[in-house]
This record gives C-alpha cells, structure tokens and sequence, in this order.
C-alpha cells in the first residue's frame, strides 16, 4: 500500500510561536490515520499547515508524489484534499443546497452521491433549502462532512467531527466515517473521541510538543493499555 | 421570475413598495413634469444602480470600498470631456462611454490585485488614498476636466430639451429631456437586474461564501483574491455607467457631482438603510435617502408653519426648516437602530415570521 500523504520535517511558525517542530507523518492510500494527541499537541496546526492555511516554514509536505507545501490553499485543495475543520464550518448565509452546490467543484451534484450522503444524514434532506445557519451543531457538522465527501477526493482532512456532539450523532458519524473508509477513501482524522478512533482507525501517529511521539496500528495501540498511559497520559479502557 | 434571477423579494409589502416605487419611476415624466421632481426621479435610478453596484461589493463580498465615487466620476467624466471634446455627436456618447468604461474596469483591477490580498482595513485605506489622489488630480487638470468648475457640454440633438417628439401626450410635451430620462431609467434598470443576475450565479454564492469566511472558501478550490477582484471590476464597470448616466442627465460633470466624498458617505447610508446584500435594498435606500434629502427641508417648512399657527410651544423652531440636516441625521440613526439588517431585512423578517 502506497505513501498518499508524506509530511517529512515539518515546521510551522504561527507568529512568534513555533508550534510544529519537524513533523513526520505519513497517511497510506486507502487507510484511516488517526492523529492523536493532548490539546495544544499541534493536530490541528498540522492539518492547517498541509492544507497551507498555515504554510510550513520548512520540511516537505508530499501528496501521490506531488510536493504541495509551496502551493496556495485553492492549489492544494483543488489536488483532491477535502478539509472538514473542526469549527462546524458551513457558510451560514448559504442554504444547505448552496453549501454543498458550492463543494462540488468539478460539475453539477451526483444524485447517487447525494442519495447515499442522505443514507447517513438524512436531515440534510430534510432541511435542504434552509440557510445553513439555523441548523442545529449536529447537522451542520453533517453538512461539513457532507461537503467534504460530496464529490470524491483522494484524501479527507477530517478535524475532531464528533467534538461536542450529542451521542446519537457521533453513532450516525461513526456509521457515515466507517462507509468512507470502506469506499476506499484515505483519511487524515484528528479525534480526541478514543471510541471513534478505535472504531475506524487503522494506522495511528500520536503528537505532544508539535512532534510525532508514535507511530504504529490503532489495534496495537487499543490494546495496550501501557502505551495509551505514556504516549496520552490515559487509556482508552479508562476513557471508555 | 427570470428576470429577477430566480431571488424574488420574498415580501408582499417589499413587492408591492417595489412595484409602486418601479411603475412611478416609469411614469415619472407624465405624472410629475416640474424639473425638480424629474430631477429626483432620475437622480433616485441613478443611485439605484451606483448603490446596487456598491451592494455588490460591501453586501456580498464584505469589502468596504472608499473607490466607489472615482468610479462613478470615471464614468461621468469620460461623457463630459468626450462630449465637450468631440461635439454633441453620439460618437462622442460612445467614445466616451469606451474610455471610460475600460479605464474604471482597469483602474478596479489594479486596485483589486494589489491591495484585495491584503486584510479589509488595509484595502479600505489604499482605496481612499487612491480615491483622493484622483480627486485632485481632477481638480488640478483643468484643461482636461474643467478643474473644480468641471465640464458643461452639449447633448447629441436628439437628447436636448428644445427637441420636441410630441405634443399633448398626457398634457405633457415628449422632449429630447424626456427621452434622456428613459435612457436613465432603462439603463439603471438594466444594470440592477444585471447584478441581481451576478448574485444569484454560482460566482454570486462564492461571494457569500468569501464574506462568511475568506480561508475556508478557500479551503474548498477558490481563488479569493480573483473572485473578489472581479467583483471589484463588476462594481467598477456599474458605478462608471452610473455615472455616466448621470452626466448625461445633467450635461455637467464636475467634482462636487461626481467625485465627492460626501456622495461615497451617501451611497454608504443608502445601503445600510435599504439593507445590505439584498440588491433591492439599494432601491429602497435611493428612494428613501433621496426623497429625504430633497423634501424633508420644504415638509419641515410646513410643519413648522403649522404648529406655529397652532401656537404650539417648542415645536416651530424644533421643526424650522434649517434643522433639516439634523432631523435627516437622526431619522438615519434611528432607521440603523430599528432596521439594523435595513429595510428588505426587516420586511423580509417579517414575512419569514
């Protein structure tokens, strides 16, 4: 299975604060990446910093063997990355038709694609022509990932989608996460939920102080309990 | 439904205030006849089409622009010299409307690629620095502008007062002036369909997209600074035949008419009142800003006359005519105050409820 993603060195300055300090991290094609890590640890800088919303003052960020750190943001997108941020980012003034209108860069929206999204998130369907604003956390979250998946994309930058949702939604996320990963898609997915990480982790790199700590399996790292306590200072049986 | 680009009012009263406040602009020439009013009528299309285009780019894109008045004096200008240059000839209209037309295009695109990657407030300041450098610089070329008296020229024969289509056509006499009044009113009606037509395109919802949140736009493939940049030169390219329009209205274009500060502190007020990124506001906000400006001092008049005679204590000299600018000051802070998502926002508000 091949390197879809290589982060190699990867610094980020933000201001006068230098918050990823040599990044390594590779996401393989066709995988689910969890990025773990305590608040603070750069998972989120990293996610911004391959998208190039946050440009990496040095190091080399690699996408199916193109390097992109040097590129713009549309640049980088438009190579296939869709990027769900963790902030339930929909465009409020826009219906829910319009957002997902608006992601589909390359033509008209897919019926199929469409009907399947409404499998998961049937009250996208529901509230179709309805301003994003007035849609609860949940289903803007939804609709975030409904954006990203939209039309196909070689990787997904997925950004803690179950933070501050309801249990029944993080279910229907799990679900929706999990059908992804079994199209094939390749996914970069930063998640503080250990039972989401679990549940459709394959591969996983654990951060603290802007560096990768770990790297291994997520089966691995679920099941010893030593690991989690050095690397997350918890376990996931702890957590669970 | 199509020429409105499928975004309907989306209010019965906005509907019907729109649809009055339309067919009276439409008849305007048959049912008020006096100069002062065909003045108001056409200044109200004209600034409909300035303020829409000016909409374009605070409303949907969240970009304030202090440029907006050069371009409109671009427009204005690119008539007055070409006509006062060439003679009253409708060559001279459309070479003047083919330099004046471009150089705003090309003026906005400039100002748009240097300064739209930068934060707001710096494209805001490059925007007012370049406005006020091209207001002296109009005030300084007297040989081409006329300096601070401007440019009075002759109109082609057709449009001139004294050529007479017909008589007695509703007790009034369809004049070259009538004429030019329709070309006004064709034209500013034009333009604000043409730009609702911009909106409500996919470039349109990216425009909203980039207002929402510049980076994430972004995110998803758009190119910001393009986007916006177009919809600088869109904006440009409406205010220049705007202004042109008004030139030729007036057959005068000078600094105080075209140029001004205070008309850019107008079209800010008329967008917020009539409610921004909603397109019909800018009608909205035309009528009621300029209806204000031009009959609040004559209704105070009367008001003040009247409580005067009703002997009244306070209200005439509250209400005397010279306290107008005062009383239109605070009308617009109170319509900011009550109506802060303007006019169309609370109608349309009130029709969602």
């Amino acid at each position: 299975m091949s390197d879809l993603l290589t982060l190699a060195g990867v610094h980020t300055h933000i201001g006068r604060y230098h918050i990823l300090q040599g990044v390594d991290l590779t996401a393989r094609e066709g995988r689910t990446t969890m990025l773990l890590g305590r608040n603070g640890a750069g998972k989120t800088t990293t996610l911004r910093t391959i998208m190039g919303l946050w440009p990496a003052s040095s190091g080399t960020i690699t996408l199916a063997g193109t390097r992109i750190e040097a590129l713009a943001t549309p640049d980088i997108a438009t190579r296939g990355i869709g990027y769900v941020p963790e902030t339930m980012a929909v465009f409020s003034d826009l219906t829910v038709k319009e957002n997902l209108i608006l992601a589909a860069r390359t033509g008209p929206l897919d019926d199929a694609q469409l009907a399947w999204i409404f499998q998961f998130f049937p009250a996208l369907k529901k509230f179709w022509l309805s301003s994003a604003g007035t849609l609860s956390g949940g289903q803007k979250q939804m609709l975030s990932i409904a954006r990203a998946i939209v039309e196909p994309r070689k990787l997904l930058l997925i950004d803690e989608p179950t933070k501050g949702l309801a249990p029944a939604i993080v279910g229907a996320l799990i679900d929706c996460l999990a059908e992804i990963k079994r199209r094939g898609a390749t996914i970069l997915l930063v998640e503080q939920n250990f039972r989401v990480a679990e549940a459709i982790g394959d591969d996983v790199a654990v951060m603290d102080n802007g560096r990768i700590m770990y790297t291994g399996d997520m089966p691995t790292l679920a099941a010893n309990t030593a690991l989690q306590e050095h690397f997350l200072g918890l376990s996931l049986e702890a957590h669970q | 439904m199509m020429i409105l680009s499928g975004d309907p009012p989306r209010s019965r009263v906005l509907s019907a205030l729109l649809i009055v406040i339309v067919a009276l602009l439409a008849l305007a020439p048959f049912l008020f006849p006096g100069a002062k009013p065909l003045n108001v009528a056409t200044k109200i299309c004209v600034f409909a089409a300035l303020v829409a285009s000016y909409d374009l780019l605070l409303g949907y894109t969240g970009t304030v622009s202090f440029a907006h008045t050069m371009f409109y004096g671009i427009g204005s200008y690119g008539i007055a010299i070409a006509l006062y240059t060439l003679g009253p000839t409708w060559t001279a209209v459309g070479a003047g409307l083919a330099c004046g037309l471009p150089l705003a295009v090309l003026l906005a695109l400039a100002i748009g690629l240097f300064s739209l990657r930068v934060q707001a407030i710096f494209f805001a300041m490059i925007t007012l620095a370049v406005a006020s450098a091209f207001l002296v610089l109009a005030s300084q070329l007297s040989g081409l502008t006329g300096g601070e008296d401007g440019r009075s020229f002759q109109l082609p024969e057709l449009l001139r007062p004294g050529t007479v289509f017909a008589k007695g056509v509703f007790g009034i006499t369809v004049s070259g002036r009538t004429l030019t009044y329709y070309i006004v009113f064709v034209g500013a009606a034009a333009m604000i369909l043409a730009l609702l037509r911009v909106v409500n395109s996919p470039f349109g919802r990216v425009l909203q997209a980039i207002r929402e949140n510049r980076f994430r736009a972004e995110a998803l493939g758009y190119r910001t600074v393009f986007h916006l940049t177009l919809a600088n030169c869109i904006a440009a390219l409406v205010a220049a035949f705007a202004g042109a329009l008004n030139a030729l209205w007036l057959r005068y274009a000078g600094p105080d008419t075209s140029l001004a500060f205070s008309i850019m502190l107008d079209i800010l007020l008329m967008v917020v009142i009539g409610g921004m990124g909603t397109i019909y506001g800018a009608i909205i906000g035309a009528v009621i800003f300029i209806l204000a400006q031009n009959y609040l001092q004559a209704l105070m008049g009367l008001a003040s006359s009247a409580a005067a005679d009703a002997g009244l204590p306070l209200l005439p000299g509250l209400l005397h005519p010279d306290r107008w600018l005062l009383w239109l000051g605070l009308l617009f802070i109170a319509s900011v105050y009550f109506f802060p998502t303007g006019v169309v926002g609370r109608l349309r508000g009130a029709a969602r409820q």
